[in-house]
Parts: structure tokens; sequence; C-alpha cells
């Protein structure tokens, strides 16, 4: 208690507070971004392991050999495919069947919110079709997924290997869970209907058809796509909606397996080495956990398992991946590695909990688990609370002489303080649902698509809170100049770092990206000083102005999408670089509509208000 | 200021009316920060619906209210909402008088100890003006009343919001000196909740102060004070009780809404801090720590009282945050209750020293609350450690609170009476530390 309560020892702690306080905060800075960068250097981090016990000490032997039957029928499904012109849903049941499997259909439409011009659809109408292979051994209360999107050209052999595997399957006795072969339509839509039946939940506004046949609770899912008669490489991704992550088990699962099988696998479509102490090593780990981060950061579904993870079932994608290389694998030894996995996958005894849950994986062999990443993010954010004590310290230091006036003005400087908040916050909801009231009525009047009229007021709505600050001050006493700046800052900074706060346990990328990138902001934010001359007050607004606006979340998006090319090898210009960030927004408002993600609202109602408060500051009289 | 209260109200019953036809009702009366196996308002209507089927309501292990609430509602179950709404409304204006009256008396004890010259010369700046304490009965309703706490357990429908309402007409009663009517309504929140019991201390004090009887266990003239009030309390807490049992027939409301409060038995996750440690222990351990547990809330009191002997409306602000802290089954609408009270603090705000990293920590847990349950319990990412982690980070933050309140007001007694600009011995500045 001493330590709180003497005065003297609290004037030393105020006083390197205050005088120490950008020093501080840069070295803040620099070891919170030094700290993130050396979660890839390989010797700093965990080596993975497998934490569960039943999968972990059991021997499975794989003797898969429908590799000619799995190509056969990939054919004949394409073959089917392009007579139907869709999926050939009846070609499917019957084969299904045919192999004595329980097999159901489910209908399902949805209306996008607006057209979606990537995949080109709006109204969507689709069938899944998915076969219950019943347990020998046991009583239909636990299940295994497989799953494979399908369409008319692509995943035809992923089709057909997940035909195989069920005949394969069902001539074995080793089965305790159900395994259900689902052949889903429209990708995500149709999972998302697919998964909201079997639940028998609705979350978002999908109509689809009862759902016949069930097959207890899901224990894990695999999602599989192949496009190629053989295989050079697995590629694995495991982000999910709003960055969840399945259990670091299954990925383990999946590389012992192709290890077993001398596949070649990789993860974000980088090949693993063995350097990584060396410098090349590092960087190439770094490229791979910067892509990972990205990734994960857009809250996307990077496949179709994103969003199996939502209702507590761990599920992965894994991409056969056919390159120039010349080692190429035939359909068996593929077989043979989704034969391993739900043969482990069938052992379990209790859902997937032991392994982690929050990790970035700079490679398939080593991971960066939540408490390494933490304290990266626990920099940063000191920063933040390290502004807002000072700001704190410096407010409280206002002279007695003084506060009795300031008494007096208590209530205009609070109502001063709230237009602002009201102001930015309203500027949030009108570009939550101005674009997607008014999109009719943009298409009448300006040559524009749908989708385009909705991105561009977005984007126009956005710019215009710009504006607003040269409205807001008009109305507020100048007396109270340089308290009310300072008030509005310190609320604006602790609001950062309450929303930095919570999206970083929810989506840890995201909260970094934000973090790297509207701390300095926040933390430099502030009006031109009055001593300053009047030639250099323009230049030094402009310059802050400048710098805000270099950091706000737009600038911060089409930054991401630029550095995601980078990493990915394969660099765009900067014309290219505004398409995708136009098609991104248009994406990420569909993923919020489609699938309820929550980076969209997340950024729009609180994020860019929280920013928008710190321009006001910046352009505070 | 009437016409402020009124639009404060007016608002208040606006805003709560909206919130009870939004979508938000059904997420707000399932979180457990808001509603706990005590007061949730599922179910007191599953209650009344075993009682309408001719089964006893406390025949299975569902249903913990009193049997008083279950027949209000027998009653009142169509107007619910109405009843919520006017609950919140009673409390606030109850406070609203509360702190009006307390100001009164504030003010003129203040002036008599300038008369007798009991205060320093030099604490002009320590004195409370009539300007200051003008808008303090606004600002108490107003913190009652838009409390996003209060407001979230009114829109849950959690019975805690009638617990507040009758502890504060209890406190009502006590400013306004009537021993039988606090009496009366003390007996009923120590019916509904068994812990403001505590509250007996604070209420004995002010009542002797008010009938300016001196607070001395060796006069014959406090022990009758205390005789008789213990008498009237103990005497409506039977009466209260019996009224319960020819209503129900049976003594099995009993065990299951006392012997539920003080045995723990449901471990559902809330902010308080018994339900992860009882979760973790060995079970043969229970029966003593729950004893320990139990004891933490009314350990506090008795040197409280004889501290505040002089401050029973601090005293009883204290208290009701050590209730709300230390209970087993706490709410938001517990700690709503005690922050009403914190503007009549507010002359002490010169002298709080953490209230900035108080105010973040609290802000912050209670809007972590919600995403770790989300990790732990839907995402199932997280686990019962993380949420656990921000209940204690919020239960660290109001002890710090009450504390940091407790600390300043001391401080400001001791000023008062030994001057603002203290010297040591030798002459220099001197500082007051706490050690």
């Amino acid at each position: 208690m001493g330590l709180l309560s003497d005065p003297n020892r609290r004037q030393v702690l105020t006083n390197l507070l205050t005088r120490m306080n950008t020093p501080l905060c840069f070295m803040c800075y620099i070891a919170g971004v030094s700290w993130f960068m050396g979660l890839a250097f390989e010797p700093f981090i965990l080596r993975m392991y497998t934490s569960e016990n039943a999968m972990g000490s059991t021997m499975v032997d794989e003797n898969f050999v429908y590799g000619d039957r799995a190509l056969s029928y990939a054919r004949e499904f394409s073959a089917h495919g392009k007579k139907a012109g869709e999926m050939p849903v009846e070609w499917l049941v019957k084969t299904m069947s045919g192999l004595g499997l329980e097999t159901h259909t489910q209908t399902f439409s949805r209306t996008l919110p607006f057209p979606d011009e990537i995949r080109e659809r709006y109204m969507v109408k689709g069938t899944n079709v998915y076969g219950i292979l019943r347990a020998s051994r046991a009583a239909s209360t636990e299940s295994i997924v497989l799953s494979t999107p399908v369409g008319i050209r692509q995943n035809s052999q992923a089709a057909g290997l997940l035909l195989a595997l069920a005949s394969y399957f069902r001539g074995q006795i080793h089965w305790a869970k159900d395994i259900i072969f689902l052949f889903n339509d429209h990708d995500m839509i149709g999972m998302e209907a697919w998964l909201e039946a079997y639940h028998d939940v609705n979350v978002t506004d999908i109509n689809s058809s009862v759902m016949e046949g069930r097959a207890g609770s899901i224990q894990a899912a695999i999602t599989i796509e192949i496009s190629s008669d053989v295989v050079t490489s697995f590629d694995i991704s495991v982000e999910g909606l709003n960055g969840q992550l399945p259990n670091l088990d299954l990925v383990n699962l999946f590389t012992s397996f192709c290890q077993k099988n001398g596949v070649l696998c990789t993860i974000q479509g980088k090949l693993p080495r063995l350097d990584g102490e060396t410098l090349e090593g590092y960087i190439h780990s770094l490229h791979t956990m910067l892509l990972m981060v990205l990734k994960q950061g857009s809250g996307k579904s990077q496949g179709d398992h994103g969003l199996f993870l939502r209702y507590h079932i761990e599920a992965v994608t894994i991409r056969g991946i056919n390159s120039f290389r010349q080692y190429k694998f035939d359909m068996v030894t593929v077989g043979k590695v989704f034969e391993g996995m739900v043969r482990k996958l069938n052992n379990l005894l209790e859902k997937l909990h032991q392994s982690y849950f929050f990790y970035l994986l700079p490679s398939l062999s080593r991971f960066v688990s939540i408490g390494y990443y933490m304290p990266a993010f626990g920099f940063l954010i000191l920063i933040l609370l390290l502004r807002a004590l000072d700001l704190w310290i410096r407010l409280s230091k206002v002279p007695i002489s003084t506060q009795d006036c300031a008494n007096e003005n208590v209530r205009p400087s609070f109502l001063s303080i709230m237009t602002p908040i009201f102001i930015c916050h309203v500027m949030g909801l009108a570009l939550y649902y101005v674009p997607l009231l008014c999109q009719g009525r943009a298409t009448d009047h300006f040559p524009v698509s749908d989708t385009e009229a909705v991105v561009l007021t977005s984007i126009a709505i956005y710019v215009a809170g710009l504006a607003l600050p040269h409205n807001t001050q008009s109305g507020l006493p100048t007396e109270l100049a340089a308290h009310g700046w300072m008030t509005l800052k310190l609320i604006s900074v602790l609001y950062l770092a309450l929303l930095l706060g919570c999206i970083t346990l929810i989506n840890f990328s995201l909260g970094f990206i934000l973090a790297v990138t509207l701390i300095p902001a926040a933390a430099l934010a502030e009006p031109a000083p009055h001593s300053a001359s009047l030639c250099c007050l323009p230049l030094h607004r402009t310059l802050k102005a400048l710098f805000l606006i270099l950091m706000s979340p737009i600038t911060i998006l089409l930054m991401c999408i630029y550095l995601y090319h980078e990493l990915a090898e394969y660099p765009i210009t900067l014309l290219e670089c505004w398409q995708l960030l136009l098609q991104a927004v248009a994406e990420s408002i569909l993923d919020h509509h489609l699938y309820s993600s929550i980076v969209y609202p997340f950024v729009v109602f609180f994020i860019y208000p929280c920013w928008l408060l710190l321009w006001n500051v910046v352009f505070w009289n | 200021m009437a016409a402020s209260l009124v639009l404060v109200l007016v608002v208040a019953v606006t805003v709560r009316a909206v919130l009870f036809r939004s979508s938000l009702v059904e997420f707000i009366s399932e979180r457990v920060e808001v509603v706990s196996p005590l007061n949730s308002w599922k179910r007191v209507v599953e209650g009344l619906a075993l009682l309408d089927l001719g089964v006893s309501p406390y025949s299975g292990n569902l249903f913990h209210e009193t049997p008083l609430t279950l027949y209000l509602f027998h009653f009142l179950i169509d107007y619910a909402e109405f009843v919520f709404m006017a609950m919140d409304v009673i409390t606030a204006v109850a406070l609203y008088i509360v702190a009006d009256d307390f100001n009164k008396v504030v003010f003129r004890k203040q002036r008599i100890a300038f008369e007798f010259q009991k205060y320093a010369p030099d604490v002009i700046t320590l004195v409370r003006t009539p300007k200051e304490m003008y808008h303090i009965p606004l600002k108490v309703a107003l913190f009652y009343l838009l409390n996003p706490f209060t407001v979230l357990t009114c829109v849950a429908k959690s019975t805690c919001a009638i617990n507040n309402a009758v502890i504060a007409i209890f406190i009502l009663a006590t400013v306004k000196g009537s021993a039988f009517l606090s009496a009366v309504f003390l007996a009923l929140a120590a019916y509904q909740s068994l812990y403001p019991v505590a509250l007996f201390a604070p209420a004995l004090l002010y009542l002797a102060q008010k009938h300016y009887v001196l607070v001395n266990l060796h006069s014959t003239t406090f022990l009758l004070h205390l005789l008789k009030y213990a008498v009237m309390f103990l005497g409506c807490l039977m009466v209260i009780i019996c009224l319960s049992f020819f209503l129900l027939n049976s003594w099995s409301f009993i065990p299951s809404t006392y012997g539920f409060i003080l045995s723990v038995p449901d471990l559902t996750p809330n902010i308080g801090l018994f339900w992860y440690f009882f979760a973790e222990m060995f079970e043969h351990f229970r029966l003593f720590f729950v004893c320990v547990f139990q004891i933490n809330v009314f350990f506090y009191t008795l040197p409280l009282s004889v501290k505040l002997r002089d401050h029973p409306m601090f005293f009883m602000f204290v208290q009701l945050a050590i209730i709300a802290i230390f209970k087993s089954y706490p709410t938001v609408g517990d700690v709503a209750l005690y922050m009403a009270f914190l503007p009549m603090w507010n002359h002490l705000y010169r002298f709080l020293r953490n209230i900035f990293v108080v105010t973040c920590m609290l802000i912050s847990s209670s809007v972590l609350f919600p995403v770790l349950w989300h990790l732990w319990i839907y995402a199932g990412s997280a686990n019962s450690n993380f949420y656990y982690a921000i209940t204690l980070a919020f239960n660290v933050g109001q002890i710090l609170l009450v504390s940091d309140y407790f600390y300043a007001y001391i401080r400001r007694e001791y000023h008062l009476i030994e001057g603002l600009n203290l010297k040591s011995k030798d002459g220099k500045e001197a500082h007051v530390v706490l050690k």
C-alpha cells in the first residue's frame, strides 16, 4: 500500500511516466513488432506434437486400393455433370445408394443482398447430397464428415475419391462412428445450409428443406478439393470464419499421414525447409506466418471447413496441388492419406480438445502458441495505456485556480465531448445501412452495377466522414480547446485499446494488424500546437492528417492486399490493387450477410468511428 | 429539479420499453452476468407453472425465489414488464429522496461543526457548498436508472431489481428516521436475499444518530435502542417467514432458498468468486471453504461499524458494495445499486488515488465478459480459466474502488480536523501515508 499512497513515490512514478512517455512508447512499439517478427524464428518456438492420446499411440495401416475406381467415378461424375449442366444429383444419389449408403438430398435457396460478381451468383438455388455410412460397431451418436464442394468444372476428382473411399469403407469393419460423405452445392452457401439444417438452427435467413437423416454429433470434418488425376503435394488451410482455427491436433494428424505416405505437404503454398536457423529459412517462415496472419485477419473462411468451426466441429480443408514437380502421387496414395486420417479420427474417444486452439503456423513443423504471441500485442497495447495515463496526468494537473471556472464548464465540456462521439457512431451506422438501402437508387442514376453501387456508396460515405470535423467543431465552445482535445483523445485512446483487446482475443491476426497500424496513428494524433507560427500550422496539420489517412482502416486494407500479393509471389500493380480492394469490400459485406462474419460490422461500427474520433482530435481548434 | 427527475424517468422507461421490444431480450436474459440461478425470470415462470399445476415449486432443484415473490408474480405475471420498470423507477425515486435528505443532514452537521469550531481553519476548500450538492440527488437517480447494468437487469427481468427496490425503500425509511418501517423493509430485504442482514448495523447507527442516541455500548439508551430495533427486525422477519409458510403450507422453501444461497450448490459461472473455486476444490474441503467464503461477507461489518460509527451512510454504501462483491450469486444488478451511491461522494474526488485505473479495469472487464464467454462456450477455443481471469479482474477492480473511496473518506475526515496543510515536527510540509 505504501507505493499507492505515498505521494512522493507516486510523484516519482508520474514524473517518470510523463517525461519518458514518448521514448517508452517508441520502445514498446519496437519491442512489440520485433517480438512478433521473432516468432517466425524456429529456435524460439515449439515443435509440433500430438497431444491427443487416442490419436498418438494407436497404429493404423492403410490398404486403400481403389485408385482407378476413384478416377472412373470422377469421369462419370463430370460427364453426368456436363449433361445436367449442374451438379448431377440423381446420379450421385443412385451411385451412393448403390454403394449401400443411406443417401439423402437437401435443397436450399438464398437470395444474396447484392450480386456476387466474382462467383456470378445472385439468387442461389442448389441441392446438397449426402450419404451416411452407418457404423457397424456403435449406435449413430457420433460421426465424421468428409465433404467436397462440387461444381461442374471443379473437384470432380475429389468427388470421385469420396465415392471410392465410400465403397472401400463400406467393406471395412472398424467403424465406430458414422461417416457422412457430403457433396455440397455452391460451396460455402451450400455448406452453411447443410450445417444449419443439420443442427436445426437458422442464423442466416437461408431457406432449406428439412434434414431427413442425421448421424449424431459431428466430431471432425475434412473438406477435400482435388481437381487433377495426380497430385504433387497437399496444401492444408486452417483459417476459418472470423479467424477461428481448428484444434492443432487435426493439423498434426494431417502432417503425420503425409509423412507416413511420403507425400509432400505445404501450408500457405510454401514448401517446408529444413534450414530454419539460417536467414533464408527465417525469411521463408516469416513469409509463411505473415500469409497466415493476413488470411486469418481477413476473417474469411479459407475453404468450406471454416463454417464447421462455429459448430464446435474441428475441420480443415485439404487441397491437392498439381504443379510442375516431377514426382507425382496417384489416387491410391491420396486415398491412403485420407483413409488413415479417418481411421484415426474414428479412434477418438472424445472431441479434439487437448491441443491448442490459438496458434500461428510459420511452418508445418513448428507452431506459435497464444502464450508466445500475446506479449507482442501486449507491448503494443501498452503504448495506448501509457498515452492514456500521460493524458490523464496532464488533465488532472489543471491548476486549482482555474478549477472553479472549469467546474462551471463541466456540462458543456461533457456535451462537447459527447457530440463528436455521437456523430462518429452515426457515421458508422450510416456506413452499415445506407449502401444496401440505396443500392437500387444508385443503379438508376449512375452507370454502375449493383455490386459497384454498394461498394462505391460505402467508400463515398467513408470519405464523407472525413469532412465532419469541420461541422462538429463549429458548435463547440472554443475556450475549452486544450482541455477538450485531451479529453477526447483520452476517450478515443482507451476506446481503441478496449476494441483491440476484444478483437485480439477473438481473432489475433486482425487485432494485431489493426494494432500495428492504428496504434502509432492514435499515439501521434493531436492538434497543431497554438504556439506554432501561422505558416507552419497548416503544414503541421497536413502532415498529421496525412499520417492518419495513411493509417485509416481502408488504407490498411489496401496495404494488406498489396502485402499479401507480394508475399504470395504474385505481385500486382496499384490499379489491380484498387480493383481487388473493391472486391474485398464487396466480399466482406457479402460474408457478413451470408455467413454472419463479424469483421465488417466490427470495423464499421467500432473501428471506423474510433478512427474518426482521432481525426476529430487532429482537427480540434 | 423535479422536472429533471421526471425527464430522467421518462428517458429511462423509454430505453427499457424499446429494449423490451427489441430482439436483444432473448440474448440479455440468457447472460450469466445479468441473471443468476436465484433471480432468473425463466425460473420464476417455471415456479409459477409448477404452482399452477399444484406441485410444490421447491420440489425440484429449479426454483429458488422466495414464496412472496412467487405470489406477487402469480397476480402480476401479465404485467411483468411494467412491474420491473416500476421497480427501477421506485428505486431511483427512493434513492433520489435519500440523497436529498442526506444532503440536508450533511449540511446541518457541517454547520454545527463550524459553530463549535471543530474544523481546522484552512479547510475551506474541503467544505461542501449547497451549490455543488444541489445536483447530487439527480445524479444519483441518473446513475441508477441509466447505468447499463441496471438497464440489463431490468430487461432480463431479473428479480434482483425487486431486491434493489426493497433495499432502496429500506434506506429511505432509515433516512427518514422511521425505525419501524426501516425494520420492516430490512426484514423484507433479508427475507429476499439473506445478505442484507449485514445492513442492520449501518441502519442501527443511522437511526441512533437521527434520534440523538449516543453510540456507546455501555449506555442503556443505546442498548435499548439496539434491542428495540433488533426485536422489530426479527419480529418482522418471523412474520414474513410464517406468512410464506402459510402460503405454501410447507417449510420446503427454506432449504431451497436460504440453503441454496448459503451452501452454493449451483456452480454456473457468474461474476462472483465462488463458482470457479468450488468447482476446482476437493469435495471434502467444501464445507470449510463455504463457511470461510460466507463469513467473508459479514466479516467486515464489525470493524467498519467501529471505524465508521459517525458516518452510517458511508458505512451503508461500503456494506452494500461488500455484499455485491462477496455474495454467492452476484449479478450486475447488485453492482449497479451501490454504484448509484457514487455521486454522493463526489467531494472525495481529490483524495481518490486510483480512480482512473479502476474505472478502466471495470469497463474493460465488463466488455470482456461476453467476449470470453463466447470464446469459451460457443467457439470452444478458450476455457473457463479465461472467463475466471476476467471475473477476478472485475472483482479486484470493485475492491480497489471501494477501498479507494474508503481511504478518501477517512483522509478527508482527518484533514477536516487536522487542517489541509500538514506540518511535520520540523516545520516542513508533511504527507499522509497509509502503511
